[in-house]
């Protein structure tokens, strides 16, 4: 086509007359010399030693935390924690691990997820993209943010009293006489996606915001509605964002104990409520590593705080390996790719 | 003295008048000879002597339109007929309204809740705010100043308007042959094929800005809309891609009504068949390219297009 052959004409043209440059010779080029200090006014040195003070305080501050749970727990980690249940015995430090909290704290992660992904996304884009009628968006906004600071006790209490009625017996296991526990993997899992709400309807409201507007507004030119818009091209755009979202919301509710101490039971091993096998799992009751470890620690029983140190170490992997992914997901495919745009 | 008008050299290929893909191999070679040895530009008389289309028939007619964002009235009394066949260029200073315009052509101007009209703008007889809007921006599409791929692979981008439904990873094998075929016309016309044919599924991107803006065009193109909206399509881009988008503007004009709305006043001369000049809202003066540019009317047209303003 034509237009390749103005291309290459104009190209050979400009190509022709750059090669009569020169670059300059190679020890002539200065690069910028390392900034000094020494010229700056005390202020802003204090300022700077101070920076450099609390940054590596803080790393310190996180490698003593896990070096310790490590030592600690290292007499007592081994692979057979991962694949053993707790077996209560006279002997504390041989017997058992902690399969069923390692199992119950995966159950409690998806039961948790499975509510608050879809809802987190759906209530962000909505702030995000509809908002109308104003005096609901603002009433929604309200209660999100009330719901980040609300503490895990108060939501555990909350979930007991409103649990334990007889509407929600679906939710667990009911004794002989009708009455309903109100504790079970499903009660707090329930309690913990309110937990994760906030988390992901914050990051996804954020990823929604910085996408520029004139991609919805070529969307819209082409004869897309609002909905196919936000669904083909929006939703997919900001997958790095709701990911992002999603797993701080795991690492929120793989961490909390107290919902799990009140609402779970905190029983050691996996005790089903009865009837369909995956069902009688999920209504019944069980433990997560994190009342494990309270269990096992100095504070609870304390008959062998080395497992409890164990546990807290793999906690803490878990965590810190979540918060990893978090890091390459939103650095991978990120917003920049977008702005990048054209490259002239 | 107002300053002369400065004509930017352009290459002009003499067979890229009519798309003729029998004489693609004459029109390189020719090409070649011709950007070396020709350098002055043509004027507007010859420009204008290629070839009219073959047939020239009104696709839009803008009656009387005011439109106002707020207390604010950004377009006055406007009456314009959109032909096919044609290239129709809005000119005029920044405020002029020729942006607002265009965009209630398809009516994005809606997209703003403090955007008041009045008047009537008609698609083929019928009036533009009685079709679904859906439907009437299919019809009408855009293509906006800053390229704005889909970060989505380049057949994706282009078929976006076209599939009704997602086309997600395991559709890629089942993709209906009709989309295909949509999509790679849709390449072709925008002059894109030869250079992203090979690999469709490369993230749109990784183009160039000029690929990039050539890439909305092929996506508007798409869904063979009756009118092609720009608004200042090569504002963003380098003088060699500029070039390329305004040949490839020309040769559309065939199959769609073309109106573009550019800032750049050669750039009007070389592209346009018929010009509108607005002033702070107002349609100043409507008519012929060569007669707008070389003969105005008006007084206040004779010193927007000498330089004296804007």
């Amino acid at each position: 086509m034509g237009g390749q052959a103005v291309d290459e004409a104009l190209h050979g043209r400009v190509m022709a007359s750059a090669q009569t440059l020169d670059r300059p010779a190679r020890n002539t080029i200065a690069r910028p010399p390392r900034e000094s200090h020494a010229s700056w006014p005390l202020a802003d040195r204090l300022c700077h030693a101070l920076c450099w003070a609390t940054g590596i305080g803080l790393c310190l501050v996180t490698a003593w935390i896990v070096l310790y749970m490590l030592v600690k727990g290292i007499s007592a980690l081994n692979l057979k924690l991962f694949v053993e249940s707790p077996a209560p015995s006279l002997r504390e430090r041989e017997s058992g691990g902690f399969l069923d909290p390692l199992i119950g704290t995966f159950i409690i992660t998806a039961i948790g997820m499975a509510f608050a992904a879809p809802a987190g996304v759906g209530i962000a884009t909505w702030l995000t993209e509809y908002a109308r009628p104003r005096w609901l968006a603002r009433a929604v906004e309200s209660g999100i943010e009330t719901l980040a600071g609300v503490p895990s006790i108060v939501l555990a209490l909350f979930g007991l009293l409103v649990f334990a009625r007889g509407f929600f017996s679906f939710l667990s296991g009911s004794t002989n006489g009708g009455a309903v526990s109100g504790k079970s993997f499903l009660a707090a899992g329930l309690l913990m996606s309110v937990l994760a709400l906030p988390l992901i309807v914050g990051t996804t409201r954020e990823a929604l915001t910085q996408l520029p507007s004139r991609m919805r507004e070529a969307s819209f030119a082409l004869g897309k509605t609002r909905a196919t818009t936000i669904r083909r091209v929006l939703l997919p755009s900001i997958r790095p964002g709701i990911a992002s979202g999603v797993v701080l919301g795991m690492g929120r509710i793989i961490g909390d104990t107290a919902i799990i101490v009140v609402v779970l039971g905190a029983s050691p091993k996996l005790q089903g409520a009865g009837g369909a096998p995956l069902l009688s799992t999920l209504r019944g009751s069980g433990s997560t590593l994190t009342s494990y470890v309270y269990g096992f620690s100095p504070a609870g029983e304390g008959n062998s705080p080395q497992k409890a140190y164990a546990a807290a170490f793999v906690l803490l992997m878990i965590v810190l390996a979540l918060n990893g992914v978090v890091t390459r997901l939103s650095r991978g495919r990120s917003l920049d790719t977008i702005e990048q745009g054209a490259k002239p | 003295m107002p300053p002369p008008i400065r004509r930017i050299v352009v290459d002009r290929h003499p067979h890229m008048a009519k798309p003729a893909p029998a004489g693609n191999g004459a029109g390189v070679a020719n090409g070649g000879v011709a950007i070396a040895t020709s350098l002055a530009a043509p004027s507007v008389a010859e420009r204008t002597a290629r070839a009219p289309a073959a047939s020239v028939r009104e696709r839009m007619h803008v009656e009387s339109l005011w439109l106002a964002y707020g207390e604010n009235w950004v377009v006055r009394d406007v009456t314009l007929p959109v032909r096919q066949g044609e290239v129709l260029a809005l000119i005029g200073a920044s405020g002029s309204g020729k942006t607002t315009l265009l965009r209630s052509l398809n009516r994005l101007t809606e997209i703003t809740d403090s955007a008041a009209r009045a008047g009537r703008i008609t698609l083929d007889g019928q009036d533009i705010h009685e079709l679904e809007v859906t439907e009437l921006r299919r019809r009408v599409s855009m293509v906006f100043q800053q390229p704005n791929p889909f970060p989505m692979s380049i057949f994706d981008n282009v078929g976006y308007a076209l599939a009704e439904r997602p086309d997600g990873r395991r559709r890629r094998r089942r993709r209906s042959a009709a989309i295909e075929h949509a999509v790679h016309d849709a390449l072709h016309r925008a002059g894109l094929h030869d250079e992203v044919g090979e690999d469709l599924e490369r993230s749109a991107l990784r183009l160039s800005g000029g690929q990039q803006q050539r890439l909305c065009i092929a996506r508007a193109l798409a869904a063979e809309p009756e009118v092609l909206l720009l608004d200042e399509p090569c504002s963003a881009l380098d003088p060699i891609s500029t070039a390329t988008i305004e040949e490839l503007i020309v040769g559309l004009r065939e199959r769609v009504a073309v109106v573009i709305v550019t800032h750049n006043l050669q750039q009007a001369q070389r592209v346009a068949d018929h010009v509108a000049f607005m002033h702070l809202g107002e349609l100043v003066e409507y008519g012929p390219a060569d007669q707008v540019f070389e003969r105005p009317a008006r007084q206040r047209t004779r010193d927007y297009v000498s330089g004296a303003f804007g």
